[in-house]
């Protein structure tokens, strides 16, 4: 698969069915994944759920448990790391501490002996503006500087897919904003398959062409960032990429084009093609920035659902827009966003106010916040417990 | 004025210590430019004879040779051997990788008298007649273990990252080893190689039980004092001393000067 030549374009990237088990927890239950050659794809969640396995598998760092991984059509699952025509910007960057930043982007050509490697390497460095850095061991670099050498020691390689491990967490936001724009004009630039790993939700949306939100080892919701956004599913994509205001209460009636769900006496109209589920107990929400606050009762409206009069808890200016956590009896605080149109805030701590959206904006989620999750955790002591003593019978030769 | 204990007592405690330390060297230096005809016990006369003809004195060079020949491959097969030890119990899972990790100690903490003699026996009654090839694997016995725990602490200290980087930059194993791992882990192996050097050089407890007729140098200055110890021991010592003094001095200074470039360089 790794011939001498560079991948003339991004390839597809396929999981079929991947599980991965680590003595005593499961970090990827049943996964299936198909990423399409050229997009920029991203796999977002908290820490521990199963996206840098995810990506170490692809690298062939880790071996799965089951299930296939294909590039660009070819089953890969049993070739080895150094075999597949895929590379990989660390988290860490782990660039090689005793080698120029010159050595160090030329590594991956000269190992598959790629003609004037020397060369090349300078090419990748000019492309992350570098190149007067190229005689330098890494150490002597910053942060960001450092970034962009393992950045060019992949790409320098055109491989069929570039993954991506968190490659921005440990710069400042200023740089990190830059370093955002630049890996997506480097991206528009080689026309590589890109599948980048990240906790950082704005990152994620403002790269990819595509975000699947992982979370407990699987994909909870896949789509473009808008969709997800505007469209989340379940409750964790609803609050993990951005913030949500969620209602559950019965349905109590559907007709046309909506439904209405009561929530402890307020009745709130959902789409019903926004809503994954009809009947029965059904959670719902809304955007914060989708709301409106007013200081008078608003009046009543077709196709606008209104709350309150509820009070104002707390007021939060952002520069930008303000944060109101409205406190609506029966309903728990509610979160609004508003942007700053005028001086100062439209509402005052503890004033008495009304909140209202068009019923448009509303969504209905397939599960409810207080869900199970998908499997137990691993965080008490009794499994840590369990995993020790298996760490030391397989070390005792029991095992 | 309240009596200051700390103001003078500690430097000269300090200096009497230096004293006390320095002493049997000093007096090793001085007495290798003794004039002394057969014993080197009393000062005869200032003399660089010694210095200049020190292979005269019969049995001197020879052990030194031998001390050397039997440090040299002692070391290259401990630090071989250790070194890959060392990866696989930092890196690799497996049966029984704590006890080997406790038992790499107990040649260590063995009194080296019970290590000599054990091994004389094992020797015997496995017929291996003794010489330069038991007191050579004897020495890489005892130095295995101060390779391990030395090169260990390197391995454990190097980010796995890196080696996964090599991979993931098509670099096969063989590969990954030779040009990312060993020269990563060099300045260990380095410091776990001179450090076996200098034990083997040294020993005189586990050798004399091994060594059958052939003399290293602790041996033949033990021999020696028997009936005098020629001043030619003490050129040696004192040259042995010298040499690795001068090395350490190199060392300091180039990586002071490394680090000042270094610290230039990222400014």
């Amino acid at each position: 698969m790794v011939g001498s030549a560079f991948a003339e374009a991004g390839a597809d990237l396929e999981l079929v069915g991947i599980h991965k088990r680590f003595p005593g927890f499961t970090a990827i239950e049943d996964l299936d994944l198909r990423i399409p050659a050229g997009s920029f794809f991203a796999l977002l969640g908290p820490s521990g759920c199963g996206k840098t396995t995810t990506l170490r598998l692809v690298a062939g760092l880790e071996q799965p448990t089951s299930g296939r991984i294909l590039i660009g059509g070819k089953d890969v699952t049993d070739v080895k790391s150094f075999k597949r025509p895929v590379n990989t910007v660390f988290q860490s960057y782990a660039l090689f501490p005793h080698m120029s930043v010159l050595e160090n982007v030329a590594f991956g050509l000269r190992r598959r002996g790629i003609s004037d490697p020397v060369g090349k390497a300078h090419e990748a460095l000019q492309l992350v503006e570098l190149d007067h850095l190229a005689a330098r061991r890494p150490q002597q670099l910053s942060g960001g500087q450092q970034q962009r050498v393992a950045l060019a020691r992949a790409v320098v390689n055109r491989p069929a897919l570039l993954l991506l491990d968190e490659p921005l967490g440990a710069l400042d936001l200023k740089l990190r904003r830059q370093m955002q724009l630049e890996l997506k004009s480097i991206q528009d630039d080689v026309g590589l398959t890109f599948l980048h790993v990240t906790h950082d939700q704005e990152e994620a949306m403002t790269m990819a062409d595509t975000v699947a939100v992982m979370n407990k080892g699987a994909i909870e919701q896949m789509g473009a960032p808008e969709e997800l956004y505007e469209l989340p599913r379940t409750a964790f994509v609803a609050n993990f990429l951005g913030q949500s205001n969620l209602f559950t209460g019965p349905v109590i009636s559907s007709k046309g084009e909506s439904m209405v769900v009561d929530i402890s006496g307020v009745k709130i109209e959902v789409p019903k093609d926004r809503s994954q589920r009809h009947n029965g107990e059904v959670t719902i929400g809304v955007r914060p920035e989708k709301l409106s606050v007013h200081s008078e009762a608003p009046a009543k409206a077709a196709g606008v659902n209104v709350l309150g009069p509820g009070r104002v808890t707390d007021v939060s200016f952002s520069g930008v827009s303000t944060q109101y956590l409205v406190a609506v009896p029966g309903l728990g605080p509610i979160t609004v966003f508003s942007q700053n149109m005028v001086f100062g805030p439209i509402a005052n701590l503890g004033a008495e106010v009304w909140v209202s959206w068009t019923v448009d904006h509303g969504f209905g989620l397939a599960d409810d916040p207080g869900d199970a999750p998908r499997f137990a955790s691993d965080t008490n002591t009794a499994t840590i417990a369990t995993q020790t003593r298996n760490e030391l019978l397989a070390e005792i030769g029991e095992g | 004025m309240r009596f200051s204990l700390g103001k003078w007592l500690l430097p000269v405690y300090s200096a009497l210590a230096l004293i006390f330390l320095l002493i049997p060297i000093g007096y090793t230096f001085v007495f290798s430019f003794n004039n002394s005809l057969k014993s080197n016990v009393q000062w005869v006369g200032f003399t660089f004879d010694k210095w200049l003809h020190v292979c005269d004195a019969q049995g001197v060079c020879a052990a030194f040779g031998t001390s050397i020949l039997v440090g040299i491959i002692a070391t290259v097969i401990a630090t071989a051997l250790g070194t890959l030890m060392a990866i696989a119990l930092v890196r690799y899972k497996f049966r029984a990788r704590s006890a080997i990790s406790l038992l790499l100690f107990l040649p260590m903490a063995t009194p080296e008298v019970v290590l000599g003699a054990g091994l004389a026996a094992q020797f015997l009654s496995a017929g291996v007649p003794k010489g330069l090839v038991t007191i050579i694997i004897a020495h890489a016995l005892f130095c295995l273990s101060f390779v391990v725990v030395t090169v260990k602490a390197r391995v454990a200290s190097l980010d796995p990252a890196l080696e996964e980087a090599g991979r993931d930059l098509y670099g096969s194993p063989g590969q990954v080893f030779w040009r990312i791992t060993f020269p990563l882990l060099l300045p260990g192996i380095i410091a776990a190689a001179l450090l076996s050097f200098a034990l083997s050089f040294d020993d005189f407890i586990i050798t004399r039980f091994n060594n059958g007729g052939v003399e290293t140098f602790p041996i033949f200055v033990y021999t020696a004092a028997a009936r005098g110890v020629p001043a030619e021991a003490n050129v040696v010592a004192s040259a042995v001393f010298l040499l690795a003094l001068i090395m350490v001095i190199v060392a300091q200074t180039t990586s002071a000067a490394r680090r000042k470039r270094l610290a230039k360089l990222t400014l």
